[in-house]
C-alpha cells in the first residue's frame, strides 16, 4: 500500500500547544504539502496563537479564511469557534454549526471533510488532550485509506485523547511526541512522497 | 452515507419540486449536515430519504431548517457591539427614522442584542428592525423572545464587554429553564422570511447585519448577496458581518470602506 501525503491535519488539546510548537520549529523548509492545525481553545477570538506559530517557523502560518486555496508548504490554523472543512476543490471553509464533542473547532469536522476529499493522500495526526474529539475523524480517514497518527499516550500530557483513539481506530504510526518532527518531515524526503 | 452525486440530486428535487436553491451553498457543511440528518432520522436507504423529501411537506420543513446553520448568540462578538454603540449609532441617531436589515437572523439573539442596545441609547423608539431568514419555524421561535436560561450567564458577560450598563437580568424573567425578553424589545421589530438566494431587496436600510451567514455560501452567491445589499442600503449606510467575513473582494467591495479593523464597512457612494 502507497500513501501520498498531499495534506497533513493535526488535532490537538490540552497538552498539545508545546508538541505543536516543536513540530513547527523542526519542519523542513520545503514542505511539499499544506499542514491545517486545529487546536482546542477558548472560543474568544485570538490572533496571537498564529503569531506564536508564526515565530517557529520560515513557513507561511495564516489563520484560515473560508475559501483560502490549501497550497503546499502553508500552515493554516483553524480559527477560534469555527469548525474548519476541506472542500472537494481543495479550499477552506468555515462553519459555526453545533459543537461537536463540546469543541468548536473540532477535530472531527476536519479530519472527516480532509479524509472525504483527499482520500488516501491525507494524513491525520491526532495529539495530547482530555478530548473523546478525533476518533470518530480518523475512523473516516483509516476507511478511505488516509495515513493515521498518534502521539503515543505515553508521552502524551493528557493521554486521554490519543488513547481514546488507539483502543477504537486501527493506529497507522503511534509516534513519540519527540520523534513526530522526524516522522513528518520523512513525508517529504520519499520520491513522489510515498510512503509505507 | 450519502455521496457527492445523491447531494446534487437532493438539490436538485429541492429546486425543481420546492423552489429552494441551495447549489450555490458551500457544499462540505451543506454535505456533513445532510449526513447528520440521514443519520439522526434513520433512514433506511437514500431512497426513502429522497422520497420523504420531495413529498412530505412537513419534512421538507424538517430537511432545510436542519441543513442550515442556526446556531446563534447574543452579543456574538461583544467588540463589534462596541464599536456599533460608540462609532455606529451615533450616526444613526441622526437620522428621523432607523431602518435595519437583520440579513439570516436565525432566532433572533442578535436582533434582540440591538434592540437592548438601541434602548440604551435611546434610539429604539424611532427604530424599526426586518428580521429576515429562510426558516418561518426558527423566526417563529425569534418571535417568542424566549432562549435557554443556561446561555444567560454568557450572554450577560458578552453584554458587559460590549459596554452594557444595566443588569443584563433585567431585560428577561427566567422562568423554569427559559428566558423570555421583555415584549418592549420586539416591539420595534417584524419577523419575515426571505430567501438571501432568490427573494429581492424589499426596503432601503441605513444598517445591514448579516453574520455568519455568507461563510455558507460560494463565491458567486456571496457576490450575489453584495449586489443584493448594495441595492437596500442607503448611501453612507453600513454593512456589518462575521469575524470571519470580508467585503473585500465583492465586486461592490470598491464603494465600501472598512471601519478600522472592525466587520463594518461603510457606502461611501
Amino acid at each position: 500500500m502507497t500513501t501520498n501525503c498531499n495534506l497533513l491535519v493535526i488535532g490537538g488539546s490540552a497538552g498539545s500547544l508545546e508538541i505543536i510548537s516543536n513540530i513547527l520549529s523542526n519542519l523542513k523548509t520545503d514542505l511539499r504539502f499544506p499542514v491545517i492545525i486545529v487546536l482546542h481553545r477558548k472560543s474568544h477570538v485570538d490572533s496571537i496563537l498564529t503569531d506564536l506559530f508564526s515565530s517557529k517557523t520560515t513557513l507561511p502560518v495564516k489563520e484560515a479564511d473560508e475559501k483560502d486555496f490549501l497550497e503546499a508548504g502553508c500552515i493554516y490554523i483553524a480559527p477560534a469557534d469555527y469548525h474548519l472543512l476541506v472542500e472537494n476543490d481543495r479550499t477552506l471553509s468555515l462553519d459555526f454549526s453545533e459543537k461537536v464533542n463540546f469543541s468548536r473547532p473540532s477535530i472531527d469536522v476536519t479530519f472527516q471533510t480532509a479524509a472525504d476529499v483527499f482520500g488516501n493522500t491525507v494524513a491525520c495526526l491526532l495529539l495530547s488532550g482530555a478530548s473523546s474529539d478525533g476518533t470518530e475523524g480518523l475512523k473516516m480517514v483509516k476507511n478511505r485509506g488516509g495515513l493515521t497518527i498518534v502521539q503515543s499516550p505515553s508521552t502524551a500530557e493528557v493521554a486521554y485523547m490519543p488513547q481514546q483513539a488507539v483502543s477504537a481506530v486501527q493506529i497507522d504510526f503511534i509516534i513519540d511526541a519527540a520523534d513526530i518532527p522526524k516522522f513528518i518531515n520523512g513525508f517529504s524526503d520519499v520520491p513522489n512522497n510515498s510512503l509505507k | 452515507m450519502v455521496n457527492d452525486e445523491e447531494v446534487d440530486i437532493l438539490l436538485n428535487d429541492l429546486f425543481e419540486v420546492h423552489g429552494y436553491d441551495f447549489t450555490d451553498y458551500s457544499r462540505a457543511s451543506l454535505k456533513r449536515r445532510i449526513n447528520r440528518l440521514f443519520e439522526l432520522d434513520r433512514f433506511p436507504s437514500f431512497a426513502e430519504f429522497r422520497y420523504k423529501i420531495r413529498s412530505q411537506q412537513d419534512y421538507l420543513k424538517r430537511f432545510v431548517e436542519e441543513i442550515t446553520v442556526n446556531v446563534t448568540e447574543m452579543f456574538r462578538d461583544p467588540g463589534f457591539y462596541k464599536t456599533l454603540r460608540t462609532q455606529i449609532l451615533p450616526v444613526l441617531a441622526t437620522y428621523p427614522l432607523i431602518r435595519i436589515w437583520h440579513a439570516g437572523c436565525s432566532t433572533g439573539e442578535e436582533v434582540y442584542s440591538m434592540a437592548i442596545v438601541l434602548k440604551e441609547a435611546n434610539l429604539l423608539h424611532k427604530s424599526l428592525l426586518y428580521a429576515t431568514d429562510i426558516n418561518p419555524n426558527v423566526l417563529q421561535r425569534g418571535m417568542e423572545g424566549i432562549f435557554p436560561l443556561s446561555q444567560m450567564k454568557q450572554y450577560s458577560e458578552n453584554y458587559i464587554q460590549s459596554g452594557g450598563i444595566n443588569e443584563f437580568s433585567s431585560y428577561y424573567s427566567a422562568k423554569y429553564n427559559s428566558a423570555k425578553f421583555d415584549e418592549q424589545l420586539r416591539s420595534k421589530v417584524i419577523f419575515a422570511t426571505h430567501n438571501l438566494v432568490s427573494d429581492r431587496s424589499f426596503n432601503e436600510f441605513q444598517l445591514i447585519l448579516c453574520r455568519n451567514v455568507l461563510i455558507y455560501f460560494d463565491k458567486d452567491l456571496q457576490d450575489n448577496v453584495f449586489s443584493l445589499f448594495d441595492q437596500s442600503l442607503e448611501t453612507l449606510g453600513f454593512i456589518g458581518l462575521g469575524s470571519k467575513e470580508t467585503m473585500r473582494f465583492s465586486s461592490v467591495g470598491t464603494k465600501y470602506r472598512q471601519l478600522d479593523k472592525e466587520k463594518i464597512w461603510r457606502k461611501m457612494s
